[in-house]
């Protein structure tokens, strides 16, 4: 039988899978980017090229979809093969969902854009820096077939975390200083969790990242700070 | 393999097995479990059905087979000289690659095994007939036609045929040499589906050159290359995320 | 066109000779046949079966050779098909393939070759004479026995080397003895080319001359044979001196070709009976 060349073929096909989710990675980084730059500089224009390029996005994710069916169909896949195609089909939701979230925050940032800043914003766009770069590692560990890499993402989403925790309680006290900013801190604050969760996404991403190569399934919490009760 | 629910049938030992010089089977040590469907998969020439015919001591029949290491079924050494050889094949049945019915009438392949145990009586041999046929999936197909020859089915009804006589001595191990492999696709698929009730009654081992189909149907795999046991495990997981990588390499396809 | 043309007519050039030769040969037989039937048809009745020679065998019938002919059949078969056959199993199942084997089967199949004279100085010297059985129906008997013996081993021998190793293996691992897998499957696959092999056999030695002349037949015997040891009348050897030691050449002819009539409706009979008996065994068994 021609084993090799069928070989070849699946390598090829994964290796457009792959391609495929390097993609959608960039633009789920670009959403993310180019809404809190946005909300910072008060640039509608920017937010509402965000919101139409999530439809790119979902379509990208329907496609990813679809490829991987047919990649199984085609292949009836096993071992390393069957846990790629199986990881990227979810990783493509988790990816579709950051895209989302940058749709959210433009929405945020077109509702502010006539207001007048409460604060300069540091440590929101902090955050998506933090993100954006989790989501880069783990890009590269998928292309560079590593697992340890993709699990050094897991600290950082603890830092996300913290910095989520640092903006909710800036604000809160904002809040209790003048109380007709609550408005506006209401909103901020929506956009900090929302960040927070989209660093989440990327955990995930980076725990299916380590179980499609190792074989064994990672769970994040296992590899960060303990929770404080 | 301490499992839960795994009761060790066979108990295979430092099996070697040589055809003169070629050293075919190396240390082979595992076990396999009552009532499961074990596959054993691996590349052409790789002692799979050597092994199989091993369990049934078929292996005798070639003059150069040389064989040392212990095979216990039930307990008891089937290696050893003052096994009976007879009676064993009696509790070990097989079905071969390409069906082989008797050039005789249907009722006559399935009645010849209980023939040979001595069974006469014609209202007892009609009655392991039919349960025969049944168990094999076939005995609607043919209630009506016991008579005619085996040889005028069709290749998948023929295999179904060959099951039915194998089983019809009652065995408690059944061994299939890629029982498929000469049938089209549907009467594939309705041996395989087969297969998955047999395990209720039997323990199946299942010699198969197509991964998917061990995937398929078995519990269990076992993976053989040039002679020796590389891995052994749940299908579930051997599929997925096997440990060792040659069987990773075999199983996407990487050789074969 | 003009290659396609000349094969086509190439086709049907060859087609042509070949169907003539076919058409050459059957027209040989049907001369024959019609030729020995004009010659020997008015002696043919009943009495003529059921009649001995009489008046120095210029006039009755040929019950004597004919019942003759029957038993040295049943006499040579009685010997040559249990031996045979074993023969012919041996060489197929229990045989390795060491020298002594193969130049058994050498042996075997030098003796088809012998002429049939020779087996009659065989049978002479061994049967007649060394044995002591003298010049009669057993001794012809097992003489034209050794003489079917080597086409009965080859066809047996064939027979079971064509069944199928997948049978055997199927009938071992069913828990059967090497024994009971030749009685069981072996031997019911074989018994239509056997049976095939022993017709052939029974319509040469029903032919057969030279070896009975010295052995048993006898050129006039009043009775049927009493025994084993009697000497028996034969229809070819009849034929034979009907046609050449005979007192009365006219009278004697038709008796001669009503002989032959018999003796060749016997061999085409026993050839129907087994194809008949093979189809039979060979549909039963789906093969």
């Amino acid at each position: 039988m021609d084993a090799i060349n069928t070989r070849k073929r699946i390598e090829d096909d994964l290796s457009e899978l792959k391609r495929m989710i390097f993609r959608m990675g960039r633009m789920a980084e670009e959403s993310l980017e180019k809404a809190v730059w946005a909300l910072k500089n008060r640039d509608t224009e920017i937010a509402q090229a965000v919101l139409d390029s999530d439809d790119l996005i979902d379509d990208l994710e329907d496609k990813i979809d679809g490829a991987c069916m047919e990649f199984a169909a085609r292949y009836q896949p096993l071992g390393e093969d069957l846990r790629v195609v199986t990881s990227l089909m979810h990783m493509a939701v988790d990816l579709e969902r950051i895209g989302d979230y940058g749709g959210n925050i433009a929405k945020v940032a077109i509702k502010l854009a006539s207001s007048e800043p409460i604060k300069p914003l540091i440590d929101i766009p902090h955050m998506v820096e933090k993100i954006n770069a989790m989501l880069d590692i783990s890009l590269t560990a998928l292309d560079t077939r590593s697992p340890e890499l993709a699990m050094t993402v897991f600290p950082m989403d603890d830092e996300v975390d913290d910095l989520e925790k640092q903006i909710m309680r800036e604000l809160f006290l904002m809040v209790m200083e003048k109380p007709s900013r609550i408005e506006q801190s209401f909103l901020l604050i929506n956009v900090a969790r929302t960040l927070e969760r989209a660093g989440d996404h990327v955990t995930n991403v980076a725990e299916r990242i380590a179980y499609m190569y190792t074989g064994k399934t990672v769970r994040a919490s296992q590899h960060r700070r303990k929770q404080e009760a | 393999m301490a499992e839960n629910g795994f009761e060790t049938q066979i108990r295979t030992i430092g099996l070697n097995l040589s055809y003169g010089t070629t050293h075919v089977l190396k240390d082979i040590t595992f076990d396999i479990g009552r009532k499961t469907v074990t596959a054993f998969i691996g590349p052409s020439g790789c002692g799979k059905s050597s092994y199989l015919r091993c369990l049934n001591r078929m292996n005798d029949f070639i003059p150069s087979a040389s064989v040392s290491g212990i095979i216990e079924i039930d307990g008891e050494n089937i290696l050893s000289p003052s096994t009976d050889v007879i009676a064993l094949r009696r509790r070990v049945g097989m079905v071969f690659q390409k069906p082989n019915p008797f050039p005789m009438s249907i009722y006559e392949n399935v009645a010849y095994g209980p023939r040979l145990n001595g069974v006469k009586s014609r209202s007892e041999l009609d009655d392991i007939v039919e349960s025969s046929l049944r168990g094999a999936a076939l005995w609607d197909e043919v209630k009506s036609k016991l008579g005619r020859p085996g040889t005028g089915l069709s290749g998948g009804q023929q295999q179904r045929l060959c099951i039915a006589r194998a089983i019809a001595t009652q065995p408690d191990v059944l061994l299939m040499d890629e029982p498929t492999s000469a049938l089209d696709p549907m009467s594939t698929a309705r041996v395989e589906e087969l297969i998955r009730d047999l395990k209720v009654d039997y323990t199946v081992v299942i010699v198969t050159h197509n991964m998917q189909q061990a995937a398929r149907i078995s519990d269990y795999t076992a993976f053989f290359l040039l002679g020796d046991l590389v891995e052994y495990d749940r299908t579930a997981r051997m599929f997925t995320s096997p440990s060792d990588k040659r069987t990773e390499d075999y199983i996407s396809g990487r050789f074969g | 066109m003009n290659r396609t043309l000349m094969r086509k007519s190439t086709n049907s050039f060859m087609t042509l000779i070949f169907w003539t030769c076919g058409l050459f040969l059957a027209a040989v037989l049907v001369f024959v046949i019609a030729y020995l039937f004009k010659q020997g048809w008015s002696v043919l009745s009943i009495e003529f079966l059921t009649e001995p020679p009489s008046e120095g065998m210029t006039a009755g019938g040929i019950l004597t050779p004919l019942v003759g002919t029957v038993e040295l059949v049943f006499v040579s078969m009685l010997i040559a098909l249990p031996v045979g056959v074993a023969t012919g199993l041996y060489f197929a199942e229990y045989s390795n393939d060491g020298i002594l084997t193969r130049l058994l089967r050498v042996s075997i199949r030098l003796l088809a070759g012998v002429p049939s004279v020779i087996f009659g100085l065989f049978g002479l010297s061994l049967f007649v004479v060394f044995m002591n059985f003298g010049s009669c129906l057993l001794s012809a008997g097992l003489t034209l026995g050794c003489l079917s013996l080597p086409l009965i081993v080859t066809a047996s021998e064939q027979a079971f080397l064509a069944v199928p190793q997948d049978y055997r293996d199927a009938s071992f691992a069913l828990g059967a003895t090497k024994w009971q897998t030749i009685v069981r499957v072996v031997f019911p696959s074989a018994a239509s080319t056997i049976i095939t092999g022993a017709i052939l056999s029974i319509g040469r030695v029903a032919g057969e001359t030279a070896p009975i002349m010295f052995t048993g037949a006898a050129y006039f015997a009043p009775d049927l044979a009493k025994s084993v040891f009697s000497q028996v009348m034969a229809l070819p050897y009849h034929i034979y001196v009907l046609a050449t030691a005979s007192t009365d050449i006219e009278a004697v002819r038709p008796i001669q070709y009503g002989a032959i009539l018999v003796l060749i409706a016997i061999v085409l009979g026993t050839s129907a009976v087994g194809v008949v008996i093979r189809a039979r065994l060979a549909s039963k068994s789906g093969r």
